[in-house]
């Protein structure tokens, strides 16, 4: 029997969650003691001032950085298997990993094949949530930044993941962009997905928690104190 | 398996699109090549005699010219993050890019080697063990050159730094490379030095994956 294409598809149920976490970079303290949880159909929002830990605390649940200290789980048992862990998440940074050579479509079908998606379907449904349908065998050289952002956001519906990890998606999105997006992550928590993100200013989510980074930042560590 | 297949195509295709890439290492290798004649002078005896050499270090250097960009331009457009985030191993991942890069370099100096090595007057007996050991070399010379790659990712003048690296490691592939042309004109057996570079070869692909997976992982962070 042919599955059925992914819209009605949700995700197992899945909490993922950090108990203790201490960063450094640099010689310098991110953050310590930090903790977070969220469960299927939930949303963490991280909020901070610029160099409070925004992108390296994104990383770090992406596996891509290594806490000094503490621990995440995944659905209560701690990740052993950092690169298994790729496996339940899509993470959107400030690069946009576009390769200017291809087209719109063939870059966004990559990233299916790359991550397994079958669903050639999934990559058109992408390109038509976030307006690049009529870019699609447009090379991507061409595209503006925005359109760039766009299609970065774009590799979310065409390969899923129960987990999205956005550093600033908002950014040079117009406001058709911004409502596509606040309609993406709503559809994806509605299916059982998790959405981490990192936002200075719009709302993207509703009834999410906010996480205060500067919380935890620790106060009486400068980085011109240490030798 | 996706991640490999889906990659090595990638990487395929993206070497098709900039052909350029590709072309500058092939007439680097010519040109590099085609210099020993105009600064050593024509006689076919001192040519015949250099020439295995000449072609070797001719496309070592041209495969560390194409080694600089393996990685480098998948670290700064962020693509490197999401082959990170593969979910199966990175292994898959250095495997594709190593493979591509012996594709897409490797092999076009192989097939460029016999027409150039006629340009160097070597002996008719030469050119079969000549094309046999690059194709047993090459292999070895793009596994150690990706790890060394991985290696200076994010470094200053990585470049400079790769060949500083990676050329002292190519010492043996050379030394069995040109040997083996050696034998093959002197009318001595050159398996020997042909089954040193295929061991050559097995230790590279048994280790430097996973060197170059850890080393790609540290640049990430």
């Amino acid at each position: 029997m042919v599955r059925a294409v992914s819209t009605s598809d949700t995700f197992e149920t899945a909490t993922f969650s950090g108990e203790n976490l201490i960063c450094r970079r640099g010689g310098r303290l991110v953050f310590t003691g930090l903790g977070f949880s969220v469960a299927s159909g939930g949303a963490v929002v991280l909020r901070g001032p610029n160099g409070s830990g925004k992108t390296t605390l994104l990383r770090l649940m992406a596996g891509l950085a290594r806490p000094i200290a503490g621990r995440l789980n995944w659905s209560g048992a701690a990740l052993a298997d950092p690169e298994a862990h790729g496996r339940h998440l899509r993470f959107i940074g400030h690069l946009d990993a576009i390769k200017p050579a291809f087209t719109v479509r063939e870059n966004l079908a990559f990233w299916a094949d790359f991550w397994g998606t079958r669903e050639t379907a999934l990559v058109v449904k992408a390109m038509e949530a976030f307006g690049l349908a009529a870019l699609a065998d447009f090379p991507a050289r061409l595209l503006s930044a925005g359109q760039r952002h766009r299609l970065a956001l774009a590799r979310l519906i065409a390969s899923p993941a129960p987990l999205w990890l956005l550093d600033e998606p908002a950014n040079t999105l117009d406001d058709r962009s911004l409502n596509a997006l606040t309609q993406t992550i709503a559809d994806h928590r509605a299916r059982g997905g998790m959405v981490v993100l990192a936002s200075h200013g719009a709302d993207l989510v509703t009834g999410g928690t906010t996480l205060a980074l500067d919380k935890f930042t620790p106060t009486n560590v400068m980085p011109w104190d240490e030798t | 398996m996706s991640v490999f297949t889906a990659l090595l195509s990638r990487d395929l295709k993206l070497a098709l699109r900039q052909s350029a890439d590709s072309l500058t290492v092939i007439a680097f290798f010519a040109i590099a090549t085609v210099l020993f004649p105009f600064g050593v002078g024509p006689e076919a005896e001192i040519l015949s005699r250099i020439a295995a050499g000449v072609v070797w270090v001719a496309a070592l250097l041209a495969a560390l010219l194409s080694l600089d960009r393996v990685f480098t331009v998948d670290f700064e457009d962020g693509t490197l993050d999401q082959l990170l985030l593969n979910g199966q191993s990175m292994t898959f991942v250095v495997l594709a890019k190593v493979i591509a890069h012996w594709l897409t370099t490797g092999v076009p100096l192989i097939i460029m080697s016999p027409i150039l090595a006629i340009t160097l007057q070597l002996p008719a007996e030469g050119y079969g063990t000549l094309v046999l050991a690059l194709l047993l070399g090459t292999p070895t010379v793009s596994l150690v050159g990706a790890l060394g790659a991985a290696l200076v990712l994010g470094a200053r003048r990585g470049g400079v730094l790769l060949s500083l690296l990676v050329l002292p490691l190519y010492i043996p592939v050379l030394i069995f490379g040109t040997a083996a042309v050696e034998a093959a004109l002197t009318g001595m057996p050159s398996a020997p030095m042909l089954s040193i570079l295929g061991g050559f070869a097995l230790i590279a692909i048994t280790l430097c994956p996973f060197g170059t997976a850890a080393a790609l992982r540290q640049a990430a962070e």
